[in-house]
């Protein structure tokens, strides 16, 4: 067999498609005995701090790869230097693929939350260097200049000019960052960080309740956090481009 | 009791272990040192199936999204009350992680590439569509303008003028979403659905540096060999943007 075969056409829905979701439920609220028999697995509790594990890994890594790209994106997309750095950082940035660098990761460096609260911020990176550059650098050279001839100093021009009217792309990438570490943070269980990717990785131990309720969870969160830094975005739009865009 | 849940590498799915032999003379596996040369000599053979079904998985889920994307952009192009729910209807398909993707869709597809496929294309729409439409509305005024003033209807302006303008946005699309998949079908081996992620992620590939350097450098190759014709296939389309593209 070379090919996989493409199951067409779509099967009818199994039997037991509802009580799989209601068993979910149950996996969630009240827990079920491991299909390794003997522990008892899911519950809130279980949810609550694998959930916890994987919001703090995601915001860490999200913190890292700001810190780190964010300054780089201001300085590069100040001066209007380094456009092939910046873009094409972008660029390679979505050809890495998550998961041989996590297990790469695992493998080569180990595990721990440090190692891989690093690999998911290499992941965080290109998308806000690229998106801060690319935002600052098309700030309308005119009110650049406007603002260094009213006496501005040029941290004052990012501060005050450059920043505010480059806030919608600089969010974009970092929204772009956050969708992808979050998801790539839900196969962190491979490098021994527990997150709510270990319902769904671990079938053989939370069986398929613990897989449907991991990945009804894991898509639940990802909106959230998207949900959350669009509403981010919007408080820190400054009222004048709100009012430009209606 | 998580304790007991542990050590993942060595869960992962229910995978064929004889499928790991070592045919190196060397002793490359037990090393384990970061890049050992001598057994990709002896096993780069062994990666030919898993690089096709990621190509199957790829160009399945490229091609899937773009035919989808394209009508819904044609039709929020035409009623532009429709561009707002689509926007946000692709956003969130965008945004629930492929993996989690896979095993929503369990119930319906099962385990298989079918399903891998349905989630890459469910991740792809967004960024297809978006590019489609903005390079519609980029398109000026003053041409359309000009087209309906020599006489052409409405569907000869978007086949003939402004698809044709939107090209150079349309194909900076369809490179984001490729290369974005490429790496992204790794993952499809979460789904059963084959391709280059079954040499990182099955039985002892995991703790392999050599297989998961090799496998993953295959994905990479791959996303530049596409982006690449993409980006030539952009020229051939919009031959008055090249001399743009080179300086």
């Amino acid at each position: 067999m070379v090919l996989p075969a493409l199951a067409l056409p779509v099967p009818a829905l199994p039997a037991g498609f509802l009580s799989l979701f209601g068993d979910a439920f149950n996996f969630v609220f009240s827990g079920q005995e491991a299909e390794t028999g003997g522990v008892t697995v899911g519950g809130t509790s279980q949810v609550v701090e694998l959930a916890t594990k994987q919001i703090e890994v995601t915001l860490l890594a999200l913190a890292v790869a700001i810190l780190l790209a964010m300054p780089v994106g201001l300085w590069l997309g100040h001066r209007q230097q380094g456009e092939f750095l910046a873009v094409s950082a972008g660029n390679a940035g979505r050809a890495i693929p998550e998961l041989a660098l996590i297990a790469l990761m695992a493998a080569a460096i180990g595990v721990g939350l440090v190692n891989l609260v690093v690999a998911l911020a290499i992941l965080g990176i290109p998308p806000i260097l690229t998106n801060t550059y690319v935002g600052i650098s098309q700030v309308d050279r005119a009110s650049v200049e406007a603002a260094r001839g009213m006496g501005m100093t040029e941290i004052g021009i990012v501060r005050k000019v450059e920043l505010p009217l480059a806030v919608p792309t600089i969010m974009g990438g970092v929204r772009t960052a956050a969708i992808n570490i979050i998801a790539t943070a839900t196969i962190a269980p491979l490098a021994g960080i527990l997150t709510l990717g270990d319902f769904i990785i671990a079938r053989n131990v939370y069986g398929d309740a613990g897989v449907l309720a991991g990945a009804v969870l894991v898509a639940l969160m990802a909106l959230a956090l998207e949900g959350t830094l669009a509403a981010v975005q919007w408080a820190m739009t400054s009222k004048g481009l709100k009012l430009n865009r209606s | 009791m998580i304790e007991a849940a542990s050590n993942g590498m060595m869960r992962v799915g229910a995978i064929d272990q004889s499928f790991f032999t070592d045919r190196s003379s060397g002793n490359c596996i037990q090393d384990n040192k970061l890049f050992c040369p001598g057994w990709v000599a002896d096993n780069y053979d062994r990666y030919v199936d898993p690089t096709l079904q990621h190509l199957v998985l790829v160009g399945s889920a490229v091609a899937a999204g773009f035919l989808i994307a394209f009508a819904l952009a044609i039709l929020a192009h035409r009623h532009r009350f429709l561009q707002t729910p689509f926007l946000a209807g692709t956003g969130i398909l965008y945004t629930i992680p492929s993996i989690s993707f896979f095993f929503l869709l369990l119930p319906i597809t099962g385990r298989g590439s079918l399903t891998a496929i349905i989630a890459l294309t469910a991740f792809n729409l967004q960024i297809i569509f978006r590019n489609i439409t903005t390079g519609l509305r980029n398109v000026p005024p003053d041409v359309t303008e000009a087209a309906r003033g020599i006489g052409l209807t409405p569907s000869q302006i978007l086949r003939q003028v402004e698809l044709p303008l939107a090209m150079p946005e349309i194909i900076a699309g369809l490179r984001i979403a490729t290369v974005s998949t490429v790496a992204l079908a790794t993952l499809a081996v979460f789904a059963n659905g084959g391709g280059l992620g079954t040499e990182i992620v099955t039985g002892s590939n995991i703790t392999f540096k050599t297989g998961i350097i090799v496998a993953g450098s295959i994905a990479v190759i791959m996303a530049i060999v596409f982006d690449g014709i993409l980006l030539l296939t952009g020229k051939l389309l919009a031959p008055w943007k090249r001399k743009q593209a080179i300086s």
